[in-house]
C-alpha cells in the first residue's frame, strides 16, 4: 500500500499507510495509529498531531492546490488569529 | 488495574443485559407490564400518549429507550421475541412521531446552496452554534460532583458508544460506506477490544468510583438525556433516515476533539491521570482523524451521490446540535442553582 497525504478542506493533513514519522534528530514520534491527522493550521498543542483547534481559529485552506493567482481563496487563507 | 477492569467489562459485554426501570408514568407503566408479560401481547394505551414537550418528558423518553434498547441488549425478565412484535413496533412508532415532530420543530430548514456543499455547510453549521459551552465550564469551574453527574449522563450512550452509527454500515454502498467503516473500527479499537471506546469509557468510569456497569445508572436520567441517545436510534433504525444519521455522526466528530481535550483537563485539575484521563485523551487525536472522515468522505461523499439525502445529512446534525443544545442548558441551569442535575438521584453517586 502506497503512503498517501490529503490535506482536508479548513482541516488537517491525513497521512494513511506504512509510515513512520520521525524528528529532525531522527527519533521516532511514537504513535499507534494507521491514520494520522497532521496539524496544518499550526496552532494544535499536541503537534505535529492535529487536535481540533483549527476548528476554533477559524482556519480555512482548500483541499487541493492553492492558486496564489485566485485572491479570493488567498483571503481565506488568512486565519488572522 | 485498567486491564483487568477492560476484562470485566468485556466479559459483560459479551452478555449485555439491563434491569427495567421503574417506571416514570403512563407511557412507561403500560409499556413495561407489557414487556414482563408474554411477547406480542398488547399494550395498553386507554389514555392519551401525547405529552407537551416529548423531548424533555420523561416518562416519554424513558419508554422509547427501552424500546429501542431491546435491539441493543437483553432486558431483565422480558422475553427477548419482544423485540419484533407487532404491538411493541406499533407502540413505539406513535412514541417516535411525537418525537420526530419535536425533533422537527426545533431544527432549521437547509437552503439550496447548503445542500449543494454538504461539507463545507456541516463545518458552518458547527461554527455558528450559540449552545451553552458546557466543556468550557467543567474544565476550569467543574466540581468534582458535577464531573461524576457528567459521566452518568453520557454512561447512556458511551457505554454503547458508536453501536448507534453501525446501524448505517448496511444501508450505504461504496465510499461512503469505506469511510464510515473505517471510523467506526477505530470506535470498536481497530482490533483490540482493550481499546474499544466503551470499555476506555467504563475504565473512566471505574477509576472515578462509578458502576460501569451497562444501564446501571439509566433510573436516573432525565428525559433529555435519554431523547440524545434516542436521537441516534432513531435514526439509525430507520433506513430512510440514513443521511440525518450520517449528518449526526459527522456532526459529533467535529465536535468531539475540542470538548473532550476539557474533559481530559477538568480531571487533571482534580488530580486524576490514566486510566481516568485515556477515554478523553483518545477522543482529542482519533477524533481530530475522524471528524475530516465524517465530513467529507462520508457525508459530503453520500450527499454527491445520493443528492436527495443533502437535506436529511444537515438535518441530522442539526438535530445533534439542537438536542445537545437542550441537554447542556439542563445541566448548566441545574449547577447554577445549586442542585444536582440527576433530579431521579435517590443516594449519593460517589462516597
Amino acid at each position: 500500500m502506497e503512503v498517501s497525504i490529503t490535506p482536508y478542506r479548513d482541516g488537517p493533513y491525513l497521512l494513511r499507510g506504512p509510515f513512520t514519522l520521525r524528528d529532525q534528530d531522527g527519533v521516532a514520534i511514537a504513535n499507534s495509529r494507521r491514520v494520522v491527522a497532521l496539524c496544518r493550521c499550526g496552532k494544535s498543542r499536541t503537534r505535529p498531531f492535529c487536535d481540533g483547534t483549527h476548528r476554533l481559529i477559524d482556519f480555512h485552506a482548500p483541499s487541493g492546490l492553492e492558486s496564489s493567482l485566485d485572491s479570493s481563496v488567498e483571503d481565506e487563507g488568512q486565519n488572522g488569529d | 488495574m485498567a486491564i483487568e477492569i477492560a476484562k470485566e467489562h468485556r466479559g459483560q459485554a459479551s452478555a449485555r443485559s439491563l434491569p427495567l426501570p421503574p417506571s416514570r408514568g403512563p407511557l412507561t407503566a403500560s409499556l413495561f407490564t407489557a414487556l414482563l408479560g408474554q411477547p406480542g401481547s398488547p399494550i395498553s394505551s386507554n389514555f392519551s400518549l401525547a405529552v407537551e414537550n416529548p423531548l424533555a418528558d420523561d416518562d416519554l423518553q424513558l419508554a422509547l429507550y427501552v424500546c429501542y434498547e431491546l435491539h441493543y441488549a437483553e432486558l431483565e425478565g422480558v422475553d427477548q421475541r419482544w423485540e419484533w412484535a407487532p404491538s411493541l413496533l406499533g407502540y413505539r412508532a406513535l412514541l417516535e412521531a411525537q418525537f420526530e415532530s419535536a425533533i422537527n420543530a426545533l431544527v432549521l430548514p437547509c437552503t439550496p446552496r447548503q445542500r449543494a456543499d454538504v461539507g463545507g455547510s456541516l463545518q458552518e453549521i458547527l461554527a455558528n452554534d450559540e449552545s451553552p459551552s458546557l466543556s468550557r465550564y467543567v474544565e476550569t469551574q467543574a466540581s468534582l460532583e458535577e464531573f461524576l453527574e457528567l459521566a452518568i449522563h453520557r454512561s447512556a450512550y458511551q457505554l454503547k458508544e458508536a453501536d448507534p452509527h453501525s446501524w448505517a454500515i448496511p444501508r450505504l454502498t461504496g465510499a461512503p460506506k469505506a469511510a464510515l467503516v473505517e471510523v467506526q473500527a477505530d470506535e470498536y479499537g481497530g482490533g483490540s477490544a482493550e481499546r474499544m471506546h466503551s470499555v476506555l469509557f467504563a475504565n473512566t468510569m471505574a477509576a472515578l468510583g462509578l458502576d460501569a456497569r451497562y444501564g446501571h445508572y439509566l433510573a436516573q436520567l432525565p428525559g433529555i438525556t435519554l431523547a440524545g441517545v434516542n436521537l441516534m436510534s432513531f435514526f439509525g433504525l430507520h433506513r430512510r433516515l440514513r443521511g440525518a444519521l450520517v449528518g449526526h455522526l459527522a456532526g459529533f466528530e467535529m465536535t468531539s476533539s475540542i470538548p473532550n481535550r476539557r474533559y481530559g483537563n477538568a480531571l487533571r485539575r482534580m488530580g486524576y491521570g490514566a486510566p481516568a484521563t485515556d477515554f478523553y485523551d483518545e477522543h482529542v487525536e482519533a477524533d481530530a482523524v475522524h471528524e475530516n472522515i465524517a465530513a467529507w468522505d462520508l457525508a459530503h461523499r453520500l450527499a454527491s451521490e445520493e443528492p436527495a439525502l443533502a437535506a436529511d445529512i444537515l438535518m441530522g446534525a442539526r438535530a445533534l446540535l439542537a438536542v445537545e443544545g437542550l441537554w447542556a442548558g439542563h445541566l448548566m441551569a441545574a449547577w447554577q442553582r445549586g442542585e444536582t442535575s440527576l433530579p431521579r438521584s435517590c443516594a449519593p453517586i460517589h462516597e
